[in-house]
């Protein structure tokens, strides 16, 4: 094990925040069912109750315009399964898509869904994205129609921390008649988000992107959209999600948003700071590189930089051993063989996919950090470009 | 001690030997952290025969260079350079020493087991990224062939068309195979072979079935 470890990862997963941790510690001891109707159960369901207030209230939604469910993926898939409806075999179709409309840089549990119900009959048109991985609107404007019943968009994606022009594309959703979702799973917690402001119909977020635990996300509906749960079989929920409520998992998820809407916006000035250092010494120290992404339109700790004449599993994997954690789109990391399906998208050539990292920067990073990592960082470019046959 | 506590022991026990064995085994740790024999740009390596494959659009590309005593036809001296992951880099490395002092014909017959065997094993899907050292190593053997004059021991790496009606080679069916495909549908799904009138089934399975034995039994 090496002596330092510095985790800059932090778009895969985060730490618990302590706060969260300690209120999990005291929710461990609330066993009780939220359906049951005794002391045990109330107790329970009042702490869920809570949670579902904080988190309305941090995205300006009604409470029970909010859902609990496993996962970030669970709440897209969800999402996604109700416009599959069939309405000669449903007796109570809720939102009929002849077609729906996303794009090509969406999460993974997106774009195979989306697959997915392409090989059950229902068309699905991709997005392009321009260099710096912004959404063509003009080319949505133009794809859409009234055969459109869905159109789905993330509001900040996970590989380069691109923002979406979320309004606009939801304005231009619903000109047509269109429901708007969003993928924000890296954007609650992050930037400020106002589901009224944004015109959004439906939301997903997710617990462990923002210093809460693992295995649970939520759902916003917007009042008066229909709905029609993924998973079936029980009233938890309000029949939205069957499945008896993970109350861990939601009382930290509840906690993990009280302290974004305390540490958010400070945190955020700090993040641009390191980013901006982290930035600036890989300019300094490592020529023939490239910064994807947005410059500004930009999630404040996320940097993706293509360094040219190297493969980026082999980066990664060196800076591990100097133990300093990112990800990479190359190819290799992911067990495919096609790399980063998003840079790709913004054009950058695959070679140039294969040698990208991504630093995603949290609350506990320092300076004191970043500058370890760019030495290290210009160590490892240095040497395997050095046995590298790409580069001259 | 009960089930549960077993297991918990059990748990312990793999939490500690992943931290031991990192990512890979601890020989390709090896060769990853210490490279061997990677060509530096300022020695004077004057190579008998040089190869190159691989594209970096595919994420690898590995070039090896020998020197050969012509007398008893060994690889006296070996160097290398890739664009490619960890086990690419490892794997080469690793073969780059098993070479020297190896005659030419056996060196030639080389096959990415026996270089991930020497590895203590690669992850079932890291096997593709092991198998460009040896393919270089055979450039760079033909190479010197060229350069002699004894281009009749060249062995053309000729490849069959198996699927006429989609143009498959045996050579995709084997690179299907490293990279994964373990039934004939997965096959039909990467290369599209039989996928028109369908009677190339039978020859198909049976390279599938010796390229999975070749590269993963």
């Amino acid at each position: 094990m090496p002596v330092k470890q510095i985790y800059l990862d932090h778009n895969a997963t985060t730490p618990l925040h302590p706060e969260v941790k300690i209120a999990m510690q005291k929710a461990m001891d609330v066993f009780g069912n939220p359906s049951s109707m005794h002391s045990f159960g109330r107790d329970a369901r009042a702490l869920v109750e809570e949670s579902r207030e904080k988190i309305a209230s941090f995205i300006n939604a009604e409470a029970d315009e909010i859902f609990f469910v496993g996962s970030g993926s669970e709440a897209n898939n969800t999402i996604l399964s109700i416009f599959t409806c069939e309405p000669s075999q449903c007796a109570n179709p809720c939102n009929m898509a002849h077609e729906i409309i996303t794009s090509k840089i969406e999460h993974p549990c997106i774009l195979e869904a989306s697959k997915c119900l392409q090989n059950r009959g229902t068309p699905i048109l991709f997005l392009n994205v321009d260099n710096y991985g912004k959404i063509d609107t003009a080319q949505l404007e133009k794809m859409i129609s009234s055969r459109t019943g869905l159109v789905s968009v993330m509001m900040a994606n996970n590989e380069i921390g691109t923002i979406q022009d979320i309004k606009k594309i939801a304005d231009i959703s619903h000109k047509k008649g269109a429901l708007f979702h969003t993928d924000a799973v890296q954007a609650v917690g992050k930037i400020p988000v106002d589901v009224k402001k944004l015109n959004i119909d439906f939301l997903s977020l997710s617990g462990h992107k923002i210093y809460g635990p693992k295995g649970v996300g939520a759902v916003y509906v917007k009042k008066g959209v229909k709905f029609c749960p993924l998973i079936r079989g029980g009233h938890q929920e309000k029949g939205r999600r069957a499945g008896t409520e993970n109350t861990l998992g939601i009382i930290a998820l509840g906690k993990a948003i009280e302290m974004r809407k305390v540490e958010m916006d400070k945190e955020e000035k700090s993040l641009l700071e390191l980013k901006s250092a982290l930035k600036k010494g890989i300019e300094k120290s490592i020529p023939d590189i490239r910064f994807n992404g947005h410059p500004t339109d930009c999630l404040p700790g996320t940097l993706n930089v293509t360094f040219q004449g190297v493969e980026g599993e082999a980066i990664l994997l060196y800076l591990d051993l100097e133990g300093i954690a990112v990800s990479t789109g190359s190819a290799c990391s992911s067990g495919s063989l096609d790399p980063s399906h998003v840079l790709l998208a913004c054009g950058i050539p695959a070679e140039g996919a294969h040698g990208s990292i991504r630093f995603s920067l949290g609350r506990d990073n320092t300076k004191e950090e970043i500058d370890y990592t760019v030495t290290k960082l210009t160590e490892v470019i240095k040497k395997t470009r050095k046995m590298s046959t790409a580069y001259k | 001690m009960c089930t549960c506590e077993l297991w918990i022991e059990t748990l312990k026990g793999l939490r500690m030997s992943d931290q031991l064995n990192w990512v890979y085994t601890d020989k390709v740790k090896d060769h990853f952290v210490n490279p061997r024999n990677i060509l530096k740009d300022d020695e004077n390596f004057k190579e008998d025969g040089k190869g190159m494959v691989g594209n970096i659009k595919c994420g690898d590309q590995m070039m090896m260079a020998i020197k050969v005593d012509a007398k008893n036809n060994t690889i006296t001296d070996c160097r290398w350079k890739t664009y490619g992951c960890a086990s690419a880099i490892a794997s080469t490395s690793v073969l780059s020493e098993m070479v020297k002092g190896m005659p030419l014909d056996e060196a030639y017959h080389l096959s990415p087991k026996d270089v991930t065997k020497e590895l203590s094993g690669l992850p079932e899907h890291k096997i593709h990224c092991s198998v460009l050292g040896d393919k270089a190593l055979r450039a760079a053997i033909n190479d010197y062939y060229r350069r002699t004059n004894q281009e009749d021991k060249i062995t053309a790496e000729t490849s069959k068309i198996i699927c006429q009606c989609m143009n498959v080679t045996d050579h995709e069916i084997e690179d299907a195979v490293l990279e994964g495909a373990r039934s004939y549908l997965a096959l039909q799904e990467k290369t599209k072979l039989g996928t028109v009138c369908g009677q190339c089934e039978k020859e198909a399975t049976k390279l599938l079935n010796e390229y999975i034995k070749k590269h993963f039994s």
